[in-house]
């Protein structure tokens, strides 16, 4: 008997805006291709076209789509929704929260519509309409961190209301599902949810979604230059300034090296202004917002990928480097570090070591291409295949009276 | 009337401290880390030295005076001997005490615990030399009988062992050079005249070794009376009974909890129980057992892995990069006469460098990984090589004032 799963979750590649829509989308993928039947709703704005939703699934064809009309899309916060509410018409709810509010009670809508076995929530934009699906079906709900405030903000300013939202959804769910062991410390230690709760599945890529393309940086590399390479939002979180400040160091011993720094966020200014002031800013390249074969195409030409958040609960790219040939240095603290052995591994803050490692891999090539090498053998071990059957084995224990 | 052959295997390398590029040029002392970690080579010898060294030695010596037929052989590497003078002399004391017995027999090896045997013979010679002589200076003793590090062996080294007078030589008794033969006899290397060809037997070596605190294997708990038992087992069948073994399996990789000390302290006693059994150093067992056979081995076998080859060394690219580095300096490195880089040189061919760097962690991974005090593989690779390339710019300096057309006179009219 197939299990039938109602998903909360986020918009889709190629329309996505950053990691948490690439794992719905690879989870929701692996889910389909198993035993189950899924309804994956998401949030519609008012004036999406009648083709959106077809539009949304069209690389999801084993799913059914739903959309529910609500002003939210992935890593919003409520300063970003108070501005934009502005031009928005009037049926948006009047701050974030109470849009999230808002869509929790839509959600009881679909939910007392669709027959289903388990629900399954992601992240806490979703939480409150996993609980109203619950309330109205008495199905099992699953929650899924992909982020806490605390990894958001870096500990800084955490907003009350999130915090309490993540929490409620954690404590009142079944169980929980956390990206990473790093980040089930996190629930436990910051939000107080037994541990026995929380099930680690780390997240996966799929080799297929990603292929050889032409080096888009031919001139650059005849010219005997490098390439560091940069991908995420710029924000605190990831660390951007970090990786500007390794730059400068490793331009002091190796001038012929440039810095691609490709993303957008809050922090792009101050990062470039820290560039600037370093004296570097002709060797520290932004990109803005590159997806899909654009960013596969920067990864292939790159000669190495740092990942140097703050606090990251997983970290997708240096996967997608590693699929793509290029290999890696990702800091201690992330989840991804706790699934790739064949990685260089820093802690953030350590630019010093950071430079070293990146000075270090560009001179000598046997050091490059064993990385890339057995990093690359890796990668296709961190499958959403088997994060699929993780959430399978959690759903039916969960299904399963005890 | 199997008689049990001990030797262990004693030696720390000089590890690498976290050396970074922006150190080269800079800090030419790789190997003074002073942190709380693994890589703090005088911390690392007094812990050894008080879990393993001092307790066991205590241990022999008791069980040497206890049992006149007792008797066990060590290999100290050179290395070894210098960083147990700096960080724990009494240390040393105790193993002179050992010697002193007259029933411990000392093994020649490189000075600097290196592979430089297959990277370069008269490099490799100097280091036996220099062990030679430390050997000599440290215990009053000549070693007769070689290992090599790692037990790396093949035809060519016991050619080299018999051409140069060794009574015997060790060498892994791996299934693929013994054929159907046991380890329990004496052998010849390949066209050997003189030289004896000693093979561990890996099966009852490694019970002890590997697997005496496994719980999940099927003999566990291993007590002296069973193993006694298993050794007196090869009467009729055998010679001699050879345990080859590192020294620190006794309280450092087998914890003093799991009862290793009581089972060495009774072994003696329990092997001698059996009239027929006896105790013999790797060198009697030279003098006093025929040899039976010639062993053929072209290819190398060394002590580590389920490979038994050279590849937890040589076995990526890392590795086999880095030995080239370090052997592609010795020109420049014998083209002057500078002790101190010399001695540098040399320590950074330490086999240890390497096996930090192996990448095979998916089927010997946990062994190596236990003795890893970098983080990754590639950590210690960062650390050699920048190392390596600091170490090249000061030999090329030197080389550079010896040089007569680069001399400032000639620039300076």
């Amino acid at each position: 008997m197939p299990v039938r799963i109602l998903m909360f979750g986020w918009e889709f590649p190629p329309h996505n805006s950053g990691g948490l829509g690439t794992a719905c989308f690879g989870l929701t993928r692996a889910l389909a291709r198993a035993d189950t039947l899924i309804t994956f709703v998401l949030p519609k704005r008012v004036n999406a076209g009648a083709d959106w939703l077809r539009m949304c699934f069209a690389d999801l064809p084993e799913a059914i789509g739903r959309g529910i009309t609500a002003y939210l899309y992935p890593y919003i916060t409520s300063e970003n929704y108070a501005r934009e509410r502005k031009g928005l018409p009037p049926v948006y709810g009047l701050n974030l929260i109470d849009e999230v509010r808002r869509y929790g009670l839509l959600a009881g809508e679909i939910a007392a519509s669709e027959s289903f076995d388990i629900i399954h929530a992601h992240d806490w934009l979703s939480f409150p309409a996993g609980l109203a699906a619950r309330r109205v079906s008495g199905k099992p709900l699953v929650v899924h961190v992909h982020a806490t405030e605390f990894d958001r903000t870096g500990g800084t300013g955490i907003s009350e209301e999130v915090y309490k939202i993540e929490q409620e959804g954690m404590r009142q769910a079944n169980a929980v599902v956390a990206v990473s062991q790093r980040t089930k410390n996190m629930i436990v230690r910051h939000y107080g949810i037994p541990p026995e709760k929380v099930t680690v599945v780390h997240n996966g890529i799929e080799a297929a979604d990603h292929r050889p393309l032409p080096d888009r940086l031919v001139a650059l590399k005849r010219a005997g230059e490098k390439v560091v390479l940069f991908v995420g939002r710029i924000t605190l979180q990831k660390g951007p300034d970090y990786f500007v400040r390794a730059a400068k160091r490793v331009l002091e011993l190796e001038p012929k090296v440039y810095f691609i720094i490709a993303g957008s966020g809050d922090m792009e200014g101050q990062v470039l202004r820290e560039a600037a002031a370093l004296g570097i800013a002709d060797r520290v390249i932004f990109t803005g917002f590159v997806r899909g074969a654009e960013l596969d195409a920067l990864y292939q030409s790159a000669d190495l990928y740092v990942l140097p958040s703050v606090s990251e609960p997983f970290g997708i790219t240096p996967l997608e480097s590693l699929i793509n040939g290029t290999p890696v240095i990702i800091s201690y603290q992330s989840g991804v570090a706790e699934v790739l052995r064949h990685a260089l591994k820093v802690d953030f803050w350590d630019t010093e070591e950071l430079a070293n490692q990146i000075i270090t891999v560009l001179r000598h090539p046997p050091l490059h291409k064993t990385l890339k090498q057995y990093g690359g053998a890796e990668v296709h071990q961190v499958t959403w295949t088997a994060a699929a059957e993780k959430c399978l084995n959690l759903y039916r224990s969960l299904l399963t009276p005890a | 009337m199997p008689a049990v052959c001990f030797y262990f295997q004693v030696h720390q390398p000089r590890r690498v401290k976290r050396y970074r590029v922006f150190d080269v040029g800079h800090d030419h002392d790789y190997f003074n880390d002073d942190s709380e970690t693994d890589l703090n080579n005088a911390r690392i010898i007094r812990k050894v030295a008080g879990k393993c060294y001092q307790p066991t030695n205590t241990l022999l010596l008791e069980l040497l005076n206890r049992h006149p037929e007792f008797k066990v052989s060590f290999s100290l590497s050179g290395i070894l001997l210098e960083q147990l003078e700096q960080y724990s002399p009494e240390t040393l004391d105790s193993f002179r005490a050992l010697v002193d017995t007259g029933r411990v027999a000392i093994l020649g090896e490189t000075y600097h615990h290196s592979l430089a045997f297959f990277y370069s013979l008269p490099e490799f010679e100097r280091q036996v030399a220099l062990h030679r002589t430390a050997i000599r200076r440290t215990f009053g003793v000549t070693p007769r009988v070689f290992r090599n590090t790692e037990l790396a062996y093949n035809n060519n080294l016991g050619r080299w062992a018999d051409q140069h007078g060794y009574e015997a030589i060790l060498a892994e008794g791996w299934d693929k050079i013994l054929g159907w033969r046991s380890p329990n006899f004496v052998y010849r290397p390949k066209g050997a005249k003189r030289t004896r060809l000693l093979l561990k037997n890996y099966r009852l070596s490694d019970d002890v070794a590997f697997r005496f605190s496994e719980k999940s294997w099927s003999e566990w708990p291993l007590t002296a009376p069973k193993f006694s038992h298993w050794v007196s087992a090869v009467n009729g069948t055998g010679d001699l009974v050879n345990l080859f073994m590192d020294y620190e399996t006794f309280g450092e990789h087998q914890w003093k909890d799991t009862g290793i000390f009581n089972f060495l302290r009774q072994l003696p006693q329990e092997v001698l129980a059996h009239p027929d059994n006896g105790f013999i150093t790797v060198e009697e067992a030279a003098r006093d057992y025929p040899a039976r056979d010639e062993v053929d081995a072209p290819e190398v076998v060394t002590w580590a892995d389920t490979e038994r080859d050279l590849s937890a060394w040589t076995g990526n690219d890392l590795q086999t990069s880095a030995l080239n580095a370090i052997y592609g300096l010795e020109p420049l490195v014998l083209a002057i006469d500078d002790p101190t880089l010399l001695e540098a040189w040399r320590r950074l061919t330490t086999s240890d460098h390497f096996y930090y760097m192996c990448t095979k962690w998916f089927a010997d991974g946990d062994v190596h990984a236990y003795f890893n005090p970098y983080r990754s593989p590639y950590e210690a690779f960062i650390a050699f090589i920048n190392a390596v390339t600091d170490l090249r710019l000061r030999l090329e300096v030197d080389n550079l004032a010896l040089a007569p057309s680069h001399s400032p006179a000639v620039l300076v009219e």
